[in-house]
């Protein structure tokens, strides 16, 4: 090979095995940290996997909050109209947490089906709705179309409309 | 009336913008000289009647004109003025009128400072600005037009957010809109250059003194987001992996890589096409940012209220400019390349590996970004990828660009032995691995390998930035030589910022705690007593004031304030943090929530070289800025040869 054509050759060796490298990292980092949104249903179907962390969506029950008097542990349930599932946080909510509000939590489902939640979040709009919740408190309402009451089926659509 | 007007001399804009992008390339095509320069008064005349609109808007605001829809939607009367006056860019039909007007501005000041370019080129550039711009009004003016008049006029306004309500605010979006839209200014250049066939070195010398504005701008503008998240947002965090911080990033990162091509085209007159590639990519990653933003994609602190429409035209909008650039590019970069050789170890090598390093970066935070829009869009699946991965992935690729940054400061252009180079680099890396071995041992409360790797980085950039400055500008502080001044300083910023990133990252301490008044909480040396709270009156909201006193070995050290707002207009509460500062350290307290009769939940930080993020990036913007006072020299034809050799 000519001294040119030498160059070349490492240079692009050299590029073929860096990129190889960033690519095989990229799809490690992002396969492992990958993170799936499922709703109460989904749990209670027990379509969520049993050791990755996931988020877990859906509108706080009404009287479930109860608070731990010694600590910062926290319990609610969280709802998409259909199936309910426990949650238990332990810091500080966000200030928008509260009773009836579409949250979003992520953290692991525990053997005792309760959700353990790592991080609870709440966005900083008091009429603002999650869309992966509101997609999922649809779904529940078009399951459950005889029975729920006809509102919450009109203020989801509401909240998806907006 | 007012409101009308703004709304007529957007049009009016409109119009010139019609003739700017139309009358110059009509005139470049028949050689038509008259109708070249007719550019530049077209550039002002969009520039002053975007002025005299926003001037409009501005206006409404601060007389509280609620007839105004926008108006009556993003501000109220009990409002602060400042914020009467930011809360025009507060929501999304007013900041892209403040982005139009910015767009308009470049447009001028390109108009005003390009006469060593010739006259085909300028007029090109501004041709496509004056296109970009139609794109813009025309979105403003079909689907988010901000002088909307109410019928039935409110009479108080439903108040701006908050959050926004922040001296940060103020200024983020301006400053970061400079950014964002300077890249409009290399994307025009590109495309111009492509347009003319030839690109030669001292245009790529013009080009990159835009750049590096633009870049500047982008760099303050992106920590001031970060500092504003950091303490307003309550939990401080100074950066989210969130869509719409990436979004900023992107063109940040390729803005980075143009500069670097840019001073290889200028001062080697090679990799032409590159250049011109980074310079399309640059703006449209700026556009994607848009579309990002204000699409409603994504949920995010910055998300505006979503309006399908709006999506579908800045898509369209982006496949136009992204399309049309990228055929052009296909079909003519060919004619401005030229090849100049140079060996494996050498200044130019290092660059485009380092360029190569930064391409992959900007597509691995892409990836992340759009990956989880597109499947959601597709109807796969909702996921999401959080911090975890931006960060794994950017630590592995920060280690080799961190590496070729010290090398390249110590190599020369074309050629270079590997003999000549380990003589000038012994100092500098013997120096940085003391620094990244003794600090740890010495200064900081364990040692990590994390620590010490980041230490290491950083310490290998500025010595080497450090090294080569004391050699090159033998001269000192006399006369020093700007343009290597500037850029050491620039890239002593980026060490400190790293640093900075590097110490917050691995030694914070972060606590929620359950205190009644009273109660101390201890973090390290720090003793956090909590006296109470206090309830306050001010302005336009209420707040519950936490008392916190610090103390070090039983010594008063500072007291914190960290308030619980409630606005009026408002239901939810806004967490104001208190925050206690120093170069080598914040002390951050929030109030959580109120638990029982006297107890509060409290979160107590310790967040070590936290100011060290925000402190590079200012270098860093300074630094940039500095090399464009170089004063060129008059070469001689044999100091040119010298110059080659030396550079």
């Amino acid at each position: 090979m000519s001294p040119v054509r030498k160059k070349r050759f490492y240079m692009v060796l050299l590029l073929i095995v860096g990129v190889s490298i960033a690519t095989f990292l990229i799809v490690q980092a992002f396969s492992q940290n990958m993170m799936f949104f499922f709703s109460t249903s989904e749990v209670k179907q027990g379509k969520v996997p049993a050791d990755r962390d996931f988020r877990l969506g859906g509108l706080v029950v009404e009287g479930s909050v109860k608070r731990d008097s010694k600590s910062l542990t926290v319990r609610f349930d969280l709802t998409d109209t259909l199936t309910t599932v426990p949650v238990e946080y332990t810091g500080i909510l966000p200030d928008l947490f509260r009773e009836g509000q579409g949250i979003i939590s992520k953290g692991k489902l525990n053997a005792q089906g309760i959700f353990i939640a790592e991080e609870v979040l709440a966005k900083h709009d008091e009429n603002y709705m999650p869309p992966e919740v509101a997609d999922s408190l649809k779904k529940a309402a078009e399951q459950n179309s005889i029975k729920p009451t006809q509102t919450t089926t009109n203020e989801v659509n509401q909240e998806v409309s907006k | 009336m007012i409101p009308e007007i703004g709304h007529f001399s957007l049009i009016i804009g409109l119009a010139f913008a019609f003739v700017l992008a139309t009358v110059p390339l009509f005139g470049n095509h028949h050689k038509h000289t008259a109708l070249m320069q007719l550019a530049v008064p077209a550039a002002v005349g969009q520039f002053l009647f975007l002025a005299l609109s926003f001037g409009c808007l501005l206006y409404s605001f601060t007389v509280d004109d609620f007839s105004v829809k926008y108006v009556a939607d993003n501000s109220n009367t009990q409002l602060p003025m400042i914020f009467k006056v930011s809360a025009t860019w507060g929501a999304h039909e007013g900041s892209l009128l403040l982005w139009a007007w910015i767009l308009t501005g470049w447009a001028l000041a390109v108009s005003l400072f390009s006469k060593t370019l010739p006259l085909s080129l300028q007029s090109k550039m501004l041709s496509v600005l004056g296109m970009v711009t139609i794109g813009f009004i025309l979105f403003i003016l079909l689907t988010s037009n901000p002088f909307e008049r109410l019928l039935e006029i409110p009479q108080e306004g439903r108040s701006l957010n908050p959050l926004l309500q922040d001296i940060g605010l103020a200024i983020h979006p301006p400053v970061l809109y400079m950014g964002y839209v300077g890249m409009a200014v290399t994307f025009a250049f590109a495309i111009a250059v492509l347009l003319e066939g030839k690109f030669e070195m001292a245009w790529a010398r013009w080009a990159k003194t835009w750049a590096i504005v633009a870049w500047a701008f982008l760099t303050l503008g992106i920590s001031l987001g970060s500092w504003w998240a950091y303490y307003e947002l309550g939990w401080g965090g100074w950066w989210f992996w969130d869509p719409v911080e990436n979004a900023s990033l992107l063109p940040w990162i390729i803005a980075t890589a143009l500069i670097h091509s840019l001073s290889i085209t200028a001062s080697r007159g090679s990799f032409q096409s590159w250049t011109l590639l980074l310079a399309i990519l640059a703006f449209s990653l700026s556009l994607l940012g848009v579309f990002l933003v204000r699409s409603g994609v994504i949920t995010s602190v910055h998300a505006f209220a979503t309006d399908p429409t709006r999506g579908i035209y800045i898509l369209v909008f982006l496949v136009v400019v992204v399309g049309a650039s990228l055929s052009l590019y296909a079909s003519h970069a060919h004619k401005v390349t030229q090849r100049k050789e140079f060996s494996l170890l050498s200044k130019d090598t290092l660059l485009l590996l380092n360029n190569v390093i930064l391409v992959t970066m900007m597509a691995t935070v892409l990836l992340g970004t759009l990956y989880p829009l597109i499947l959601d869009a597709l109807g796969v699946a909702k996921l999401s990828v959080g911090a975890p991965y931006f960060n794994s992935v950017m630590l592995p690729l920060t280690v080799p660009l961190a590496l070729l940054m010290g090398l390249g400061f110590a190599t020369h252009w074309r050629e270079d032995s590997s003999k000549r180079l380990l003589s000038r680099l012994w100092l500098p890396a013997v120096a940085s691995l003391l620094v990244a071995f003794l600090v740890p041992l010495l200064l900081l409360p364990d040692v990590s390998g994390l620590a010490i790797l980041g230490l290491l980085m950083s310490s290998w950039i500025a010595f080497t930035a450090l090294i080569w400055l004391l050699k090159e500008n033998s001269t000192g502080l006399v006369k020093p030589n700007m343009q290597k001044f500037g850029s050491a300083l620039a890239h002593i910023g980026f060490a400190v910022t790293l640093t900075g990133i590097t110490i917050t990252s691995i030694y914070s301490i972060e606590k929620d705690v359950r205190l009644e008044p009273g109660q101390s909480y201890q973090i390290n040396e720090y003793q956090f007593k909590f006296i109470g709270v206090q309830q306050k009156q001010v302005d336009n909201y209420l707040a519950s004031e936490g008392h916190i006193k610090v103390f070090i070995d039983d010594k008063l050290l500072t007291e914190l304030y960290p308030q619980k707002r409630t606005y009026m207009s408002q239901v939810m509460p806004m967490t104001e943090a208190g925050i206690d500062a120093e170069l080598s350290r914040d002390l951050f307290v929030a109030l959580g929530e109120k638990l029982d009769e006297t107890a509060w939940s409290v979160r107590i930080q310790y967040k070590p070289f936290i100011r060290w993020i925000w402190l590079g990036s200012i270098l860093m913007a300074i630094g940039g800025v500095l090399t464009l006072f170089q004063r060129r020299k008059k070469v001689k034809p044999e100091n040119a040869n010298v110059a080659e050799v030396n550079a």
